[in-house]
């Protein structure tokens, strides 16, 4: 045990707890994978469930979801020591480990839905950019197009179809990318911070908390680089989306801590005591007041008192930044939280967070950019606004 | 080819992509999986075999004291009676086999004696744990503790 960590210990802990093992990257993990979900659900709305209104953001939805899902596995490729053996969860799949079947699902979700789903959205848009642009540009939207320039109306027909039903199966597969990282920390059952069934359902909700953030905010930012006015329908209606599923969410983390409080299990004691002293700013002030109440009645109030457009963008911004810095402090209360504790009940530690190592704060920071810049990319590739859109 | 089939020559060919990826996959495992694996366990059998093969570094406590009866008849009846003898000497198979062609270890009476006796609340409180501040100036433990049979008061 490193001498210089143990005044950073109250009680008792036991060896192995002093050091944290996950650090700020295994917070990025469900907070990556979240986004995308999010992302995915709300473009599915609109193809499932005909949402006109929130059409605009269809498109940048699927590409904001692939851009993070690109991401997400490397903060826990980076965690590793041998990133490179990750790959034998592919080759040698143990079915008792949680992790190893994420890998499956990850690959299922990546290949099977989003990817397919991108790629009949856009073949139209990617054939007739193979017939005008010219050089390399023509030679990749070539190879994208599979070498098929056919766009006639059967064909379009049939990859609607094929989409929709894609987007029918990409739901429960969002479902469960998202819902299985919640499981993967609920069934840790030697940890009563993360382990309870509604672990799952928890993180679910919020990732879809997220992901409309996400959307909402993405689509205001591109929107303003591109000089496109903003489609206030369709931001007031993600917006009211956005409260909706923020407050099934709060309910559902509010009826997990009453069923705690209420229960006061052996574990009780000490974790109370912990968001009473170590998480009580990332947990009560950041989480819950300023990154869950704040927003939430931000949106609220939109929906009581009819405010000017320039307010309501105002206010949409600011929800959004606020919902997703709440999500995150949420992710790192389980994550970090589950590891201040010591399974004695007897002590805690602190997380000293590195900066410029491995696991510190920059490479969580570049990874966090990271998506931005793919996702820069790919709406260079495949633009997501364009005057006509097929009327399908 | 048919009208029908024109349609949907796209997804034909991304089939066919998805298709070679798959196989590709099937190759890949099948190359990289090493020969043997899951014939007993989620492992690879021959690695039983490998470890096998290789020389045990270990000699244990009755190999040592055929030879070494002073300290056998030191230790037999101390404190340290339950330590095995490489616990302290680091493994030592190559000496007991041949001692002229390889030396022992012999552990630094200053430090050895903290990897086990270093005072630590993970610790049962019955184990005997000093703290080297104020346990006699943290001079050498064996100026008063023999390490083979170590006296719980020793002459000073
Ligand atoms: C085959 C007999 C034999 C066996 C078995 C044996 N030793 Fe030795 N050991 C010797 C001899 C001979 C010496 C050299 C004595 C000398 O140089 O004074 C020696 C020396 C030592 C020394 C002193 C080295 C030094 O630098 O002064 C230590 C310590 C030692 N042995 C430990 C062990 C331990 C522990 C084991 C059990 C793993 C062991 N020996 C097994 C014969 C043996
Ligand atoms: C608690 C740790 C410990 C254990 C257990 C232990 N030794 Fe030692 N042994 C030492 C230390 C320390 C020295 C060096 C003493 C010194 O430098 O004065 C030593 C020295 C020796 C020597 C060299 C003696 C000399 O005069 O140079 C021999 C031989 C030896 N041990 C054999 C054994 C054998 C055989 C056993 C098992 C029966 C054993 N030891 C168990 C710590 C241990
Ligand atoms: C591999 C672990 C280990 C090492 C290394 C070790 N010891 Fe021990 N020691 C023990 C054990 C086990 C006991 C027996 C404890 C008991 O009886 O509860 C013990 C007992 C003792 C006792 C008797 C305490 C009592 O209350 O009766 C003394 C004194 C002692 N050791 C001193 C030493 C010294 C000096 C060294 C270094 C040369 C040393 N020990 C190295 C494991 C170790
Ligand atoms: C100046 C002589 C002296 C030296 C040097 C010394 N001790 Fe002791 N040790 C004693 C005496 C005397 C006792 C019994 C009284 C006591 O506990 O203070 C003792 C007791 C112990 C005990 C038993 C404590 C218990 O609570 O049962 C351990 C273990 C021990 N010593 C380990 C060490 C270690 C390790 C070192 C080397 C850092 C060391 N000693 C150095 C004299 C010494």
């Amino acid at each position: 045990m490193e001498e210089g960590l143990l005044h950073a210990v109250q009680g008792f802990m036991y060896p192995n707890e002093v050091e944290l093992q996950w650090s700020i990257l295994i917070v990025l993990y469900p907070f990556t994978t979240g986004l995308v979900a999010g992302a995915f659900i709300l473009a599915s709305l609109e193809r499932v469930f005909n949402v006109q209104a929130v059409k605009p953001t269809y498109r940048l939805a699927l590409l904001s979801a692939l851009a993070f899902l690109l991401v997400a596995p490397l903060p826990l490729q980076l965690h590793l020591g041998h990133p490179e053996r990750s790959l034998e969860m592919y080759l040698t799949p143990h079915t008792s480990s949680a992790m190893a079947m994420f890998g499956f699902i990850y690959l299922w979700y990546l290949m099977g839905v989003l990817v397919l789903e991108i790629w009949l959205d856009y073949r139209k848009d990617m054939v007739l950019l193979a017939r005008s642009e010219t050089g390399w540009k023509k030679t990749l939207y070539r190879v994208l197009t599979l070498g098929v320039d056919n766009i006639s109306e059967e064909s379009l027909r049939i990859d609607d179809k094929l989409g929709r039903f894609i987007t029918i199966v990409g739901i429960p597969s969002a479902f469960l990318l998202h819902g299985y990282v919640g499981f993967i920390f609920g069934s840790v059952k030697a940890n009563p911070w993360w382990s309870t069934p509604v672990m799952p359902i928890v993180f679910l909700f919020s990732a879809i908390v997220s992901g409309i953030a996400l959307v909402l905010l993405m689509y205001m930012l591109v929107c303003f680089l591109k000089g496109i006015s903003i489609d206030m329908p369709c931001v007031d209606t993600i917006a009211r989306y956005l409260m909706y599923a923020f407050l099934i969410d709060f309910s559902l983390e509010m009826l997990d801590l009453i069923h705690r409080i209420y229960e006061a299990d052996e574990s009780f004691k000490s974790l109370d005591f912990m968001a009473h002293t170590q998480l009580y700013t990332s947990q009560i002030i950041v989480q819950i007041i300023f990154g869950t109440i704040v927003p939430i009645s931000m949106l609220a109030f939109i929906q009581v008192v009819k405010l000017s457009e320039a307010a309501r963008k105002g206010i949409y911004v600011l929800a959004g930044l606020l919902t997703l810095m709440g999500i995150f402090a949420m992710r790192w209360n389980v994550v970090i939280g589950g590891q201040l504790f010591s399974k004695s009940f007897l002590g805690y530690t602190t997380y000293k967070m590195a900066f410029a190592t491995k696991e510190g704060l920059l490479p969580a920071i570049l990874l966090m950019i990271l998506p931005f810049g793919i996702l820069w990319v790919l709406v260079k590739v495949l633009p997501p606004f364009e005057e006509e859109k097929a009327a399908v | 080819m048919n009208r029908f089939l024109k349609d949907k020559e796209h997804l034909v060919r991304m089939a066919a992509l998805f298709a070679v990826g798959v196989v590709l996959f099937l190759i890949l495992k099948a190359v990289l999986v090493p020969k043997g694996f899951g014939v007993y366990g989620h492992y690879r059998a021959g690695a039983l075999a490998d470890n096998r093969v290789r020389a045990p570094r270990f000699a244990g406590r009755s190999a040592c004291i055929e030879c070494h009866t002073d300290e056998r008849d030191a230790w037999k009846g101390g404190k340290h009676a339950g330590v095995g003898c490489e616990a302290c000497h680091g493994a030592l198979a190559k000496h007991a086999e041949d001692p002229s062609a390889s030396n022992a270890f012999k552990p630094d009476p200053k430090t050895i004696c903290f990897t086990c006796h270093l005072t630590n609340a993970a610790k049962p409180r019955k184990f005997p744990q000093i703290d080297p501040k104020n346990h006699f100036d943290g001079g050498a433990c064996n100026g008063c503790h023999s390490p083979h049979a170590p006296d719980k008061e020793p002459k000073k």
